[in-house]
């Protein structure tokens, strides 16, 4: 075999055990030099695993590693980028206080002067596109334009591959195809990209190999170019996604209205709110669409009542018999009013990780509560044993520490905490993050059901896939200040993308006429 | 051959109680060495600390005497730590309720009711809240730390106390010793029996320990307290208020202190010293963290670091040793349940070869 025909990656037999779970059994994968390989996979299939194994920050229990056809051993990352490998990390490691090229520098041989440095990062900046001032300072730039400072400070070691884990998921659409049309360059040109996803249009879009991964296991070898999504979902989960049935709902009373909302940012990495107006009627869902880092997380606080500071009257809400302006009601004031909220942190937010299913539904719901504060532990273990069932939580029982939960089943427990209280008002952030395909059409389920019943839902999201599924109207958050609404019926990907960097202004007439 | 620690998918429920008593063990251990290094017969060393304070009735009702302040401390330390208020100070607060409560004692006299005693241990209460208060309003109103006022507070407190017995409440007839008169025989904490120094002391602090399991596990207040502890933002979310938890921990912590200072001050002491405080807030949180911060589990460690003041105590009479090692072997313990407590979330690993070698 000559050495231009070896695999730049060969893996085979890599199987790594962790106490309770075998996160990769018996995974073998080739990754060929000028290669988009796609590793496709559901949260908790060993994506995660099998690329740290790669990169050198852990050690396979069994299985070899071949880097162009020479066996090795990657005791740590930096003998990883030394054979070559570089990563881009779905969380960023950049110092928001440093500029753009003294984070470069940092990761450097300390050998080159910051002048140089700065020269090598605008020399790869233009010749991939790459439009990215070396000045600035991290805090300043877009989640979008932190990412590229992440792919350059990895192309300035001329990697022979390329590891980007999850790297659409902080990007507009538009970005996305920025970001498609460099790598697509980077592969022409010899280097071998490892491709970690779980979109599959993206994958389809852009890889022309593939290896999914399911249960630890490798379920399936393909090109994704010659596959569908339906194809491709079933070597994943091993079923095709149900479809969601929208059923023709007439809108009831209004639920729920922002008016001008102004809220000044309470931390230095925060973001203003400006003038955020919006509404939401009973029997529709509402869609945030965004970027996250746009002002939602502000949003969502002043509207759960985590954050008291926002005028009364900015925010109100509607029961069947009285306006309440709740912009300074606590969270437990507006739970009173029917308002409920799933926060998209689940561990640490939605739910405290070392206490049981049972003693978090004592978070945002009383029932089993009585006088003096007194818990009837029975009653509050029956009534977490209910949600279980009815929201097919896997789970050990009620005694179950929040912690031991997979994502999907934990924030299946969380939404059945709250759609349990049958709310008039419902609002989801991120209602599907880092869940598994199965569960989130199941929740997506109960979100449409819910709207169905009756209820008001606003949602907030990133995966406009999922925004175009289950929303009635749209609104799109940029910078601190929100679009007006759209319909799903009218509103299209691209149309959506504009919005999501800020260009709405040709529609901003609207605005002021909804206002009225 | 390696040893490793490996992260554990979930914390071990058997090491959270086994590693109290793997840290007494250490303790142990490192104690017999203490002792051989310093000349003296470890077996008759362990004796003072571990056999001494548990041989005769009496001596059950001496250790019960330490434990019961300790206990009552650590009940008010154990409210702070799970909800995140990291109050050191108690041992201000137990000067300051002894002060209070010293203070009203002397206003006795032969003919006042034996009910002045209620007066007494509410004086002691209310001293040590007011001493708290100081520590929530800084931190409520200004943002400071409260670890830090809560410590110095402790020294203001302890010379609060010196000018008090220097001054306004020293023993005219005291021969110009920094001391208050001996309190009246009316204002005494009753004891339980005759020839014992039991006082009802011990039964106030099962009561509270008991009150405390109640308020902890079976109310929402007490569910809403531990959260803020656990997971702020999960306590925001939820709509639990921060300001309230922190002052419900200072007021329960403030008050239980207090009491355990008036406890002591009419009780075993019987007047005002410079040498009221013997430490005992401080050896409090030692109980509190090995008694695992339970209820149940701090009766336990509160009888246990009693024994470690006795034997300090019984190792500078009979031993010749400096009394100080009771300071050392609760410092040991501390920092070997510290350690120990690493086994909760990783377990130890022996590998022969950590990664099977490519061919």
């Amino acid at each position: 075999m000559s050495v231009n025909s070896a695999p730049r990656l060969q893996l085979s037999g890599i199987t790594k055990r962790y106490a309770s779970v075998v996160a990769n059994d018996d995974v073998s994968l080739t990754v060929m030099p000028g290669e988009i390989h796609a590793l496709l996979g559901e949260n908790g299939a060993g994506k995660s695993t099998l690329v740290k194994i790669i990169y050198g920050s852990v050690k396979p229990d069994v299985g070899t590693i071949k880097f162009n056809g020479n066996a090795v051993q990657i005791r740590n990352p930096q003998e990883a980028r030394e054979l070559g490998i570089s990563m881009v990390f779905q969380h960023f490691s950049l110092f928001d206080t440093l500029t753009v090229a003294e984070n470069v520098w940092l990761g450097l041989d300390k050998k080159l002067k910051l002048q140089e440095v700065t020269q090598r990062i605008n020399e790869k900046a233009t010749e991939y596109g790459l439009d990215i001032d070396p000045q600035r300072p991290i805090h300043t730039l877009s989640v979008g334009q932190m990412q590229r400072v992440e792919i350059i400070r990895a192309l300035l070691s001329a990697p022979q591959l390329l590891i980007l884990d999850e790297p659409t998921s902080v990007l507009t659409p538009q970005a996305v195809e920025k970001l498609f049309a460099v790598l697509k360059k980077l592969a022409a040109q010899g280097c071998s990209i490892l491709y970690i996803s779980h979109k599959l249009h993206e994958i389809r879009k852009l890889c022309t190999a593939c290896t999914v991964l399911r249960a630890g296991k490798v379920s399936g070898h393909c090109n994704p170019q010659t596959q569908s999504n339906a194809s491709l979902s079933r070597m994943m989960i091993g079923t095709e996604p149900p479809t969601l049935k929208h059923n023709d709902v007439s809108k009831g009373g209004i639920r729920l209205q922002v008016h001008q909302l102004t809220l000044a940012r309470d931390n230095q990495f925060g973001i203003n709110l400006e003038q955020i107006s919006l509404h939401v009627y009973a029997g529709e869902v509402v869609g945030i669409a965004g970027v996250s880092g746009n002002g939602q997380k502000e949003l969502m606080y002043a509207l759960s009542g985590e954050d008291t500071r926002a005028d009364a009257d900015a925010i109100r809400v509607f029961t069947h018999n009285a306006a309440h302006s709740v912009g300074k009601y606590t969270p437990t004031q507006r739970r009173a009013l029917g308002l409920q909220f799933v926060p998209e942190e689940r561990l640490g937010r939605g739910a405290v990780p070392n206490l049981s299913l049972a003693q978090n539904l004592l978070l945002t719901r009383f029932n089993a509560v009585g006088k003096y504060g007194w818990i009837r532990v029975n009653d509050l273990k029956n009534h977490a044993s209910r949600i279980i069932a009815n929201f097919k939580v896997k789970s050990s029982g009620a005694n179950a520490s929040a912690k031991s939960l997979s994502g999907g089943n934990l924030q299946k427990f969380i939404m059945g905490r709250e759609i349990d209280a049958a709310p008039q008002f419902l609002i989801v952030s991120q209602p599907t993050w880092g869940v598994d395909v199965g569960a989130a059409a199941q929740i997506r389920a109960a979100i449409l059901a819910l709207r169905d019943a009756g209820c008001a839902v606003l949602v907030v999201s990133e995966e406009l896939e999922e925004l175009f599924e289950i929303c009635d109207r749209l609104h799109v958050m940029a910078n601190g200040r929100i679009s007006p609404s759209i319909d799903r019926a009218t509103a299209s990907v691209s149309l959506i993308g504009e919005w999501m960097s800020g260009l709405w202004s040709n529609h901003e007439t609207a605005v002021t006429e909804q206002a009225t | 051959m390696s040893l490793k620690l490996e992260a554990r998918s979930q914390s071990s429920t058997l090491w959270t109680y086994a590693s109290p008593l793997l840290a007494l063990v250490i303790t142990v251990v490192i104690g017999v060495c203490l002792f051989m290094l310093l000349g003296k017969d470890p077996v008759r060393g362990l004796q003072m600390f571990f056999w001494e304070p548990i041989r005769s009735g009496y001596a059950w009702g001496e250790l019960m005497v330490k434990a019961t302040p300790l206990l009552i401390i650590a009940l008010g330390l154990a409210v702070c730590f799970r909800s995140n208020v990291w109050n050191i100070g108690a041992e201000g607060q137990f000067i300051m309720g002894a002060l209070a409560a010293g203070a009203v004692a002397l206003l006795a006299d032969k003919d006042t009711s034996r009910a002045i005693v209620v007066v007494v241990m509410l004086a002691g209460i209310l001293g040590g809240i007011v001493w708290a208060c100081i520590v929530g309003m800084l931190r409520d109103k200004f943002n400071a730390n409260e670890i830090l006022v809560s410590l110095m507070l402790v020294y203001v407190a302890d010379s609060l106390l010196g000018y008090m017995v220097n001054g306004p409440l020293k023993d005219p007839n005291g021969f110009n010793f920094p001391q208050s008169k001996t309190f009246e025989w009316v204002t005494q904490i009753p004891r339980l029996f005759s020839g014992s120094r039991m006082s009802i002391g011990l039964p106030i602090a099962l009561a509270l320990a008991a009150a405390l399991w109640v308020f902890l596990f079976r109310t929402r207040a007490g569910f809403a307290q531990q959260v803020g502890g656990l997971a702020p933002a999960a306590a925001r979310y939820a709509g639990f208020s921060s300001r309230k938890a922190l002052w419900t921990a200072l007021l329960i912590s403030g008050g239980a202190a207090g009491l355990a200072g008036a406890l002591e001050v009419a009780g075993p002491i019987g007047q005002l010293t410079p040498y009221v405080p013997a430490g005992y807030g401080f050896a409090a949180i030692i109980v509190a963290f090995v008694g695992r911060l339970h209820p149940v589990g701090m009766i336990f460690s509160a009888i246990l670091m009693s024994m470690f003041y006795i034997g300090g105590e019984l190792a500078q009479s009979r031993l010749g040793l400096p009394k100080s090692i009771t300071g050392v072997f609760q410092g040991l313990l501390l920092f070997s349940l510290l350690a120990c407590d690493t086994l909760l979330t990783y377990r130890v690993v022996w590998r022969i070869k950590p990664v099977q070698r490519a061919p």
